[in-house]
């Protein structure tokens, strides 16, 4: 990633952004509890996720509790050499 | 530009923190918990004059029977008043009571405190009632200290006062009181009277 297209476009999103904050410091958030900490929809929450996931960025895991499924996720080490330095990018941006 | 990324950085910053910190611990709880630990020792103080023993750490049954019913009554109020405040608080930011930080610090504050219960009972059943009160505080003051890093607010400081307060105490025998009242009652106030201020 060059300084310039430095900004990477999958964090522009605020939910995404906080999504990911929320996995670089925790192990496995489940859908509810995410849901709870950024204070989206349902399927605002499905849409971004499912994004997140497609650049594996994040890892989905999907169980059954009893009856209920439940879903998880992961931050990847992709997920978090890229935010990582989106980070960096953020900060050099902010010194400037 | 500058804007949407100091935006963005204190978003991360306040997530990050959020969901991996118990962050809304109200001052008002300390405050509600150490004024019921104040009257509780006042009680206390009241059925060991009325008791009548002056002998150091040694009271007959019926006192040592009253006194940890107290003791359980104190508890389960002060923790009332702890929780109350906190939920409260929790709701009003707009933040989920129960979630995976406040079982990590739940798990992380019993520990000690169970083994510390464990240690007392068996302090009662060999009449070692004189070290008590030093135990249960070095105890608590290792599960705040035990629960620090899922826990915002400086309860460090908090834990570490009560662990040398419990420290002076195992050396004290005879003033198990006076140090569970400034223990358990004053220094929570203090703390919570800060917390308040600085947390707002």
């Amino acid at each position: 990633m060059s300084i310039i297209s430095g900004l990477n476009k999958e964090f522009e999103s605020r939910v995404r952004l906080g999504m990911m904050s929320v996995l670089m410091v925790n192990e496995w958030v489940d859908f509810t509890e995410m849901k709870n900490l950024l204070q989206v929809t349902d399927g605002n929450l499905a849409s971004h996720s499912a994004a997140l996931e497609k650049n594996q960025y994040i890892e989905v895991k999907k169980e059954f509790v009893g009856k209920k499924p439940r879903t998880s996720y992961k931050i990847s080490e992709l997920g978090k050499r890229a935010f990582q330095e989106h980070l960096n990018f953020l900060e050099k941006m902010m010194r400037q | 530009m500058t804007d949407k990324i100091s935006e963005d950085l204190a978003h991360i910053r306040s997530m990050m923190e959020r969901s991996s910190r118990f962050v809304s611990l109200s001052g008002l709880s300390g405050i509600g918990a150490g004024a019921t630990g104040v009257v509780g020792a006042y009680f206390a103080h009241r059925i060991i004059e009325k008791s009548g023993s002056v002998v150091n750490g040694y009271y007959n049954h019926q006192t040592v029977f009253d006194l940890v019913v107290l003791a359980l009554i104190t508890l389960i109020v002060a923790l009332f008043f702890g929780s109350f405040f906190t939920i409260r608080k929790s709701k009003k930011l707009g933040l989920p009571v129960w979630t995976s930080t406040t079982k990590k610090t739940m798990i992380q504050l019993s520990i000690p405190l169970l083994v510390g219960g464990v240690f007392c009972l068996a302090l009662i059943k060999y009449e070692l009632f004189g070290l008590i009160a030093g135990t249960t505080l070095i105890f608590y003051g290792l599960a705040l200290l035990n629960a620090e890093k899922y826990v915002f607010s400086d309860i460090k400081y908090l834990g570490l006062l009560e662990i040398i307060l419990g420290c002076i105490a195992l050396f004290w025998i005879g003033k198990g009181l006076l140090f569970w009242t400034i223990g358990f009652g004053f220094l929570h106030i203090i703390y919570g009277v800060i917390l308040y201020r600085k947390y707002k």
